[in-house]
């Protein structure tokens, strides 16, 4: 085939978009609409990047600080969650093997997010609306600084997501318990027991021969466990919203509410609490059912020590419930006993619960050795790694004597934030992109393995390398959320300049190869309807 | 005191070990994972690394309380005799400080009292080369006090450390503190000669 015909129709032909079912469909659409708002993510920290070597004139510091507010919300509601929960809607009910609760409620979290994020997005960069995602109280009311209007805009984007995120929990739990037309009744309670890690948890006590079966593959379980803590931050997050919402519709209409009647400590637990249910609940949940979903794909084998792994997610389930207050150590007005017992103690448990997720997948995959060094694999050994990195990087900066000197700091946002995002996190998800890219598209062939090499070593490097030099910046002194006007740092912004030019290449390169692989028809096929039934995950082979 | 510059270089020289070790590990058992060999892994191993988790989890918070100098002085501030007490407003992203200069004796006991009228802000003291000594939030209706024991001469600006909208960034105030009197140190020596001004 000619680089045209390839670039038409894909390579080999191999996809055909009439295949799939609607539910594949659907999923891939998650998939791209994930994939182009990490573009615009990546697009985003590469402009900040280079405004901390050098501030670029065309970017006022508005743009700029609408720019910071916009990048990680958009990378986590746009990128992240698009990708994750498409996943999962389709994972679910194949793991479960029963067709999704609801085909519709899915396509209303696709909407729901995709727009949700476009309105913010738009929004922030047209009106430089920009109180950063932590929206310290009461910043976001500042109206001083900030337009009423811009702000109930970007907020209802907010909002919007949220909502899609609700529909979501629902869809997965409702798919967990309930029993399909016609099919034998399923143990609702049972299913939803083991689900949330209950049946593990009473196994580790139980003599072997008693154990209980499970009835809930180990990766839905990580799902329903994550999709707790979503539902509690989506609560936090709408409420929150709907708060600010009140002071701004209330100043477009000329009355202006007293921002001191809301407690600024208070608000800011209440807003941690809920924040820390996707950073350090949902997040690390969800990867770690990944892990176990790849691990046992990868290798056909049962996931080491099983029971362990489900009684350690529901741990989980209580500690990032009560992890928030790390991010209020540098508050004095915060009690000292919520400092350390929420700050640092409940926060050293996250060690533990993601060491115990990361050893249990090595594990896993060593039962199987040797192995051959697939897509999948090198990338998810990528994901272990980065969370290796990262969350020890966490761990020493919720101490009460260290975070006087790193909060704040580009150690925070450099070793830990964009480690365990861009190499644990990101390289999960592209490991099970390449992964599911067969199942998804009905035996799509990948373009180029050179390609897709480059993009595994470029990422590695570059998401490694930006994180180690803001970390270097931050260790002597470099704060994050700020402008260096005379180039305070200048060599090691250069150093994580030229990393995230890396991180771009290799987006570019994953993405020339899966556009090579599927085709521009294939990908415009992608959102054309299908005939096929939506009950059916995949067509029979 | 130990200076915070010490710490910083001894957490350095800490994560870059384990960065190192950590990434030879992952390196090592991809390579493994490949070549045909046993694949069995022992529950020993496994209750083994949970045990090391463990006491890593939780032995990092004791050591680092009995090995940062201001670690206790900040849990204790309450109960600590301050030898001098600055009080610091912020309003309207500007520091407004009790003097032009906040001159401090070596080895003084300070304790900087630092409340907001409006936003949520940060409050950190710089050294001439940008990096840290020390910072705190400064939330508003709330007391935002740090106890820092000074035992090294040097002159220190102030920087908001906290975003506190599109205006936050200029927040500095340029030697607004002046450490003097410890012995065998110079005045004005290189470590602390004041930057020219940046307008």
């Amino acid at each position: 085939m000619t680089f045209a015909q390839t670039l038409v129709r894909g390579n080999e032909e191999a996809f055909q978009p009439r295949t799939l079912t609607p539910m594949q469909k659907l999923t891939l659409r998650f998939v791209v609409v994930g994939l182009v708002y990490y573009g615009f993510a990546a697009i985003e920290g590469m402009i900040m990047r280079i405004y901390a070597i050098e501030p670029v004139p065309l970017i006022g510091t508005r743009q700029y600080f609408g720019i910071l507010t916009a990048h990680p919300l958009v990378g986590i509601f746009g990128s992240t969650y698009m990708l994750v929960i498409g996943a999962f809607l389709f994972l679910v009910p194949y793991l479960m093997k029963k067709p999704l609760w609801s085909f519709r409620l899915a396509t209303w979290t696709f909407w729901c997010i995709t727009i949700g994020t476009f309105v913010f997005w738009l929004d922030g960069f047209l009106t430089h609306y920009a109180p950063l995602y932590t929206l310290y109280w009461p910043l976001p009311a500042d109206f001083t600084q900030f337009r009423p209007l811009g702000g109930a805009i970007f907020i209802t984007g907010i909002a919007i997501v949220m909502l899609g995120s609700a529909l979501f929990v629902v869809n997965v739990f409702t798919t967990i318990v309930y029993t399909p037309r016609g099919a034998e009744r399923q143990p609702g309670r049972r299913l939803l027991a083991d689900a949330l890690g209950f049946t593990g948890l009473a196994n580790l006590f139980r003599e072997r021969a008693e154990r209980r079966e499970h009835i809930v593959p180990l990766p839905v379980a990580a799902v329903a466990r994550g999709s707790v803590d979503m539902a509690l931050n989506t609560t936090i997050i709408l409420f929150t919203g709907i708060l600010i919402l009140i002071y701004m519709v209330a100043e477009l209409f000329g009355v202006s509410l007293r921002s001191t009647a809301i407690d600024a400590l208070l608000y800011k637990n209440w807003f941690w609490w809920g924040l820390d249910l996707i950073a350090d609940g949902l997040v690390l949940i969800f990867v770690a059912g990944t892990w176990y979903l790849l691990a046992s794909l990868i290798t056909g084998k049962r996931i080491f020590m099983e029971n362990w792994a489900r009684a350690a997610l529901l741990v989980e389930l209580v500690v990032s419930w009560t992890v928030w207050s790390h991010h209020l150590l540098s508050d004095q007005a915060q009690p000292e006993l919520l400092k350390i017992l929420s700050g640092e103690m409940v926060t050293a448990f996250e060690l533990i619960t993601q060491g115990l997720a990361f050893f249990i997948t090595l594990a896993t995959l060593w039962s199987a050795r040797p192995l051959q060094m697939t897509n999948p694999l090198k990338f998810l050994l990528g994901g272990l790694l980065g969370f290796a990195l990262a969350v020890p990087a966490g761990i020493m900066q919720a101490d009460i004597g260290l975070n006087r000197i790193l909060h704040n700091t580009q150690w925070v946002v450099g070793p830990h934030v964009h480690v365990a995002i861009l190499v644990g996190l990101t390289m999960t998800l592209y490991s099970a992109i390449y992964l599911l890219l067969p199942l998804l598209t009905n035996g799509a062939k990948l373009y180029s393995q050179r390609l897709a090499t480059f993009h595994f070593w470029a990422h590695l490097l570059g998401g490694i390398g930006m994180g180690a030099f803001m970390g270097m910046a931050g260790l002597q002194g470099m704060l994050r959320r700020t402008i260096y006007l005379d180039g305070e740092f200048l060599p090691y912004m250069i150093l994580a300049g030229l990393s995230g030019v890396l991180l771009l290449a290799a987006l570019a390169a994953f993405l020339y190869n899966i556009v090579m692989t599927v085709g521009l028809r294939g990908a415009v096929g992608i959102f054309r309807r299908s005939d096929l039934d939506r009950d059916v995950l995949v067509p029979a082979r | 005191m130990v200076d915070s510059s010490t710490v910083l270089w001894g957490q350095t020289l800490v994560y870059t070990l384990y960065a190192l070790v950590i990434i030879s590990v992952v390196g090592w058992f991809a390579y493994r994972l490949t070549r045909p060999g046993p694949a069995g892994v022992a529950s020993k191993l496994f209750f083994g690394f949970v045990a090391f988790l463990v006491i890593t989890g939780v032995s990092l918070h004791i050591v680092t309380y009995n090995t940062i100098p201001w670690s206790p002085l900040d849990v204790h501030r309450g109960e600590t005799q301050a030898d001098k007490v600055f009080e610091i407003v912020v309003a309207d992203h500007e520091f407004r400080l009790p003097a032009e200069r906040l001159e401090i004796d070596c080895g003084d006991r300070v304790l900087f009292d630092v409340s907001s009228q409006d936003l949520t802000y940060g409050f950190g003291l710089f050294r001439p080369d940008d990096s840290m000594v020390f910072q705190m939030q400064v939330v508003p209706q709330h007391r935002n006090d740090l106890l820092w024991e000074f035992g090294e001469n040097g002159v220190y600006s102030i920087r908001s450390t906290e975003y506190s909208g599109p205006q936050g960034y200029a927040m500095i105030v340029q030697d607004a503190v002046r450490v003097s009197g410890c012995p065998g140190g110079c005045e004005p020596c290189r470590r602390c000669r004041p930057r020219p001004d940046r307008g």
